[in-house]
C-alpha cells in the first residue's frame, strides 16, 4: 500500500512538472467550457421561445444540459485518456528506469496500481474543471444534484476501464506515440461498437454492442446506477490490470 | 554472500548464459570479466531479479532469488549500464524517492540520503535535474541511488564506461572505498580496471565462465612464474646487449628475457622466469657481480590482459600464430 502511493506520486509528480498535466487541463476547460456555453446558449434560447409563444413548455436543467453535457464529457475523456496513458510504462521502459522500479524491493502489482490511480487522479482533476461549470447551475438554478454525482461515478467507473487498458497497452512498446495511437484506437472502437446495434439484432452483435463503453454510461447519465453497468466496468478495469500484470511478466522473460 | 549455482539464460535462438556458477565471499570487490556480449549484463540481472533464469538459481546473502525475490532485492543495490535517471526530477527528490521505494522514511532517510550525497561527492548538484547532469554527475548519482539503503550487496553494471580518465579514478576510488561494508560485483570489459578495482576476477566468454580466482593467481597461473622488470646501467661506457644478455639467461630459472628499450647507457629488461623459485634476488647478484649498475628491480605484475585474451582464445579456434618479437630469445 505504501509503495503503491510512493509510485503514484511520482507519477503525479512527473505530469505536473512536465506541461503535460497543464495541457491537458487547459484543453479540457476550453473544450468543456464551449459544451457548457453552448448548450446553456441552447437552453436559453428555448426558454425565450417559450415564453415568446406563451405555451407552458417544460423546462429541466438536469434533462436538458446536465444529461447531454455529462455525455459529452464520456465521450470527450475517450481523446484524453491515450494522452494521460501513453507515458507510463513506454517513458520507463526507453529510459531504462524500469530496471530500478523492478530490482526494488516492490511489487509489480503495487507498481501498476499506483501508475494507474495516478492516471485515474490525473483524469478527476480534470473532471473538477467541468463541475466548476456546474457550480454556476446550483448558482442561479435549481437541478437535482443526485443525477449528476451519479453521473461523474459513470464518468469516473468508465475513465477508469479505459485508463487501465491504456496502461496495458503503455507496457507492450518503449515508444510513447505508438502506445498513445494504439491506445486512442481501441478508446474510438469502443466506443463505436455500440453502433452495430444500430442494423443488427442477432447475438454476436449484442455481444459486440455490449463491450461499447461508451453504451454503459447511458443509464449513468440519466441519474441511475445499473447494477451491470458497474460490473461491466469494474471487470473490464480488472481484467486489463490483469493483462497488464501478465505483460510486465513477459517483459522480463523476453529482454 | 552470493552463491551462483547452474545460472542459465536461453532464449528462444541463443543461450546468453550457459550454467554459470561462481561463489563470492562478503566483502569481496570481483570484477567480471568479458567481451561485449559475453553475457555479463544478463548474468547481472538474473542475480537482481530482473531477469529469472531460465535453469538453475542463486542466492543473494543467503536469499534464494526464485523463492524470496523480495528479501534479495532489499539487499541488492544496482546500478544498470545506463543510470536509472528520471530526467525531471531533481538530485534530491531522485534520492529521496529510490530511498522510499528501497522501504526508508523519515529521519533515517535523510540521514542516508546525506550520506550518499557526501561519499558521492554530489552536494553540489543536488538541486539540479538529472537531466541536465554531465555523464560523470549521473554515474555519481547512479552510484548513489544504488548504495542508498546501505546493501549487503553492490551490482555495478559497467560503472565506469564512458567517463574520461579523471572520473574513472574518482569513480575506481569510490568503488574501492565502499568494499568492507558491501560486497561488489562489478562488470567491465576494460581489463586495468579489473586488476586496479578488483580482488577477485569472474572472466565470462559466450555465456561460459572461462576462468575465476583471485587476480594475483590468475596472473601466475597463465604466467607459470615470476616477471621481472630490470633497469641495467653501467658506470663506464655503453653497454654491451648481448653480453647482458647471456649473462642474465645464464640465471638459474630465467626463461626469457626481452628487452623493452635501451638507451645509451641504460639497458630495460623484462626476465620472466619458469620455477616457483624467485628469481629476483639471484639477478641482482649476477648484475653486480658482472660489475654493472643495478637502477632498478621489481616484480611487474602481469597485465591481465594476455591471460584474458588467452582464456577467450581457447575457447574458440587454434590460437593465431604469436608475433615473433625480434628482441626475443629463448634458451
Amino acid at each position: 500500500m505504501r509503495n503503491m502511493w510512493i509510485i503514484c506520486r511520482k507519477e503525479l509528480r512527473s505530469y505536473f512538472v512536465s506541461p503535460v498535466a497543464y495541457l491537458l487541463l487547459t484543453m479540457f476547460a476550453v473544450i468543456f467550457g464551449f459544451f457548457f456555453w453552448n448548450s446553456l446558449g441552447y437552453f436559453i434560447f428555448m426558454g425565450m421561445e417559450a415564453q415568446l409563444r406563451d405555451e407552458p413548455t417544460p423546462m429541466n436543467v438536469n434533462e436538458q444540459i446536465i444529461r447531454p453535457l455529462l455525455a459529452n464529457l464520456s465521450v470527450v475523456g475517450l481523446f484524453f485518456i491515450p494522452i494521460i496513458t501513453m507515458r507510463l510504462f513506454a517513458e520507463e521502459k526507453r529510459t531504462g528506469t524500469i530496471e530500478l522500479l523492478v530490482t526494488s524491493p516492490i511489487r509489480d502489482g503495487e507498481i501498476i496500481l499506483g501508475k494507474w490511480l495516478a492516471a485515474v487522479l490525473l483524469y478527476l482533476s480534470m473532471m473538477l474543471f467541468s463541475g466548476l461549470s456546474f457550480v454556476y447551475l446550483f448558482r442561479y438554478g435549481n437541478p437535482d444534484w443526485k443525477p449528476l454525482l451519479i453521473g461523474y461515478l459513470g464518468l469516473l467507473l468508465q475513465a477508469g476501464a479505459l485508463l487501465a487498458v491504456g496502461t496495458f497497452i503503455s507496457t507492450l512498446t518503449r515508444n510513447q506515440i505508438i502506445a498513445g495511437a494504439a491506445t486512442f484506437g481501441v478508446c474510438l472502437l469502443l466506443w463505436v461498437l455500440e453502433w452495430v446495434s444500430g442494423f443488427e439484432t442477432a447475438t454476436w452483435a449484442r455481444v459486440l454492442a455490449y463491450f461499447s463503453v461508451i453504451a454503459h454510461f447511458e443509464s449513468f447519465a440519466k441519474g441511475l446506477i445499473d447494477t451491470k453497468d458497474v460490473v461491466f466496468y469494474l471487470s473490464m478495469t480488472l481484467l486489463a490490470l490483469f493483462f497488464t500484470a501478465r505483460s510486465m511478466e513477459s517483459m522480463r522473460w523476453r529482454s | 554472500m552470493i552463491t551462483a549455482t547452474g545460472l542459465t539464460k536461453r532464449y528462444a535462438r541463443n543461450t546468453a548464459v550457459d550454467q554459470i556458477s561462481f561463489q563470492v565471499r562478503k566483502g569481496r570487490i570481483v570484477g567480471f570479466l568479458g567481451p561485449n556480449g559475453a553475457g555479463k549484463t544478463t548474468t547481472m540481472r538474473m542475480l537482481t531479479c530482473f531477469l529469472p533464469p531460465t535453469a538453475g538459481t542463486a542466492t543473494v546473502a543467503g536469499f534464494d532469488i526464485l523463492e524470496h525475490p523480495l528479501e534479495v532485492k532489499r539487499r541488492i543495490g544496482y546500478l544498470p549500464e545506463l543510470p536509472p535517471l528520471y530526467p525531471e526530477m531533481r538530485v534530491d527528490e531522485y534520492l529521496n524517492f529510490v530511498g522510499k521505494l528501497k522501504g526508508l522514511s523519515g529521519p533515517r532517510l535523510r540521514e542516508r540520503i546525506e550520506y550518499v550525497v557526501e561519499r558521492c561527492n554530489i552536494g553540489d548538484v543536488r538541486r539540479k535535474t538529472t537531466g541536465k547532469l554531465s555523464k560523470g554527475y549521473r554515474q555519481r548519482v547512479g552510484l548513489a541511488q544504488a548504495i542508498i539503503h546501505n546493501p549487503d550487496v553492490l551490482i555495478l553494471d559497467e560503472p565506469t564506461a564512458g567517463l574520461d580518465p579523471k572520473q574513472i579514478n574518482e569513480t575506481r576510488s569510490l568503488i574501492r572505498s565502499l568494499a568492507g561494508d558491501h560486497t561488489i560485483i562489478l562488470s567491465t570489459h576494460i581489463l586495468p580496471e579489473v586488476e586496479q578495482t578488483c580482488q577477485e576476477v569472474l572472466i565470462i566468454n559466450r555465456g561460459r565462465l572461462v576462468a575465476t580466482d583471485s587476480v594475483e593467481n590468475l596472473q601466475h597461473r597463465a604466467r607459470g612464474g615470476e616477471s621481472v622488470l630490470l633497469e641495467v646501467g653501467s658506470p663506464n661506457g655503453p653497454l654491451d646487449r648481448a653480453a647482458v644478455e647471456r649473462r642474465l639467461a645464464r640465471v638459474n630459472g630465467v626463461s626469457r628475457v626481452a628487452f623493452r628499450d635501451s638507451r645509451q647507457d641504460r639497458i630495460f629488461a623484462e626476465i620472466e622466469s619458469s620455477g616457483d623459485r624467485s628469481i629476483r634476488s639471484d639477478l641482482a647478484r649476477a648484475v653486480v657481480e658482472a660489475g654493472w649498475e643495478l637502477h632498478e628491480l621489481r616484480a611487474s605484475a602481469m597485465s591481465l590482459e594476455e591471460i584474458f585474451l588467452q582464456l577467450t582464445r581457447e575457447e574458440s579456434a587454434p590460437p593465431p600464430a604469436e608475433e615473433a618479437a625480434p628482441q626475443e630469445t629463448r634458451p
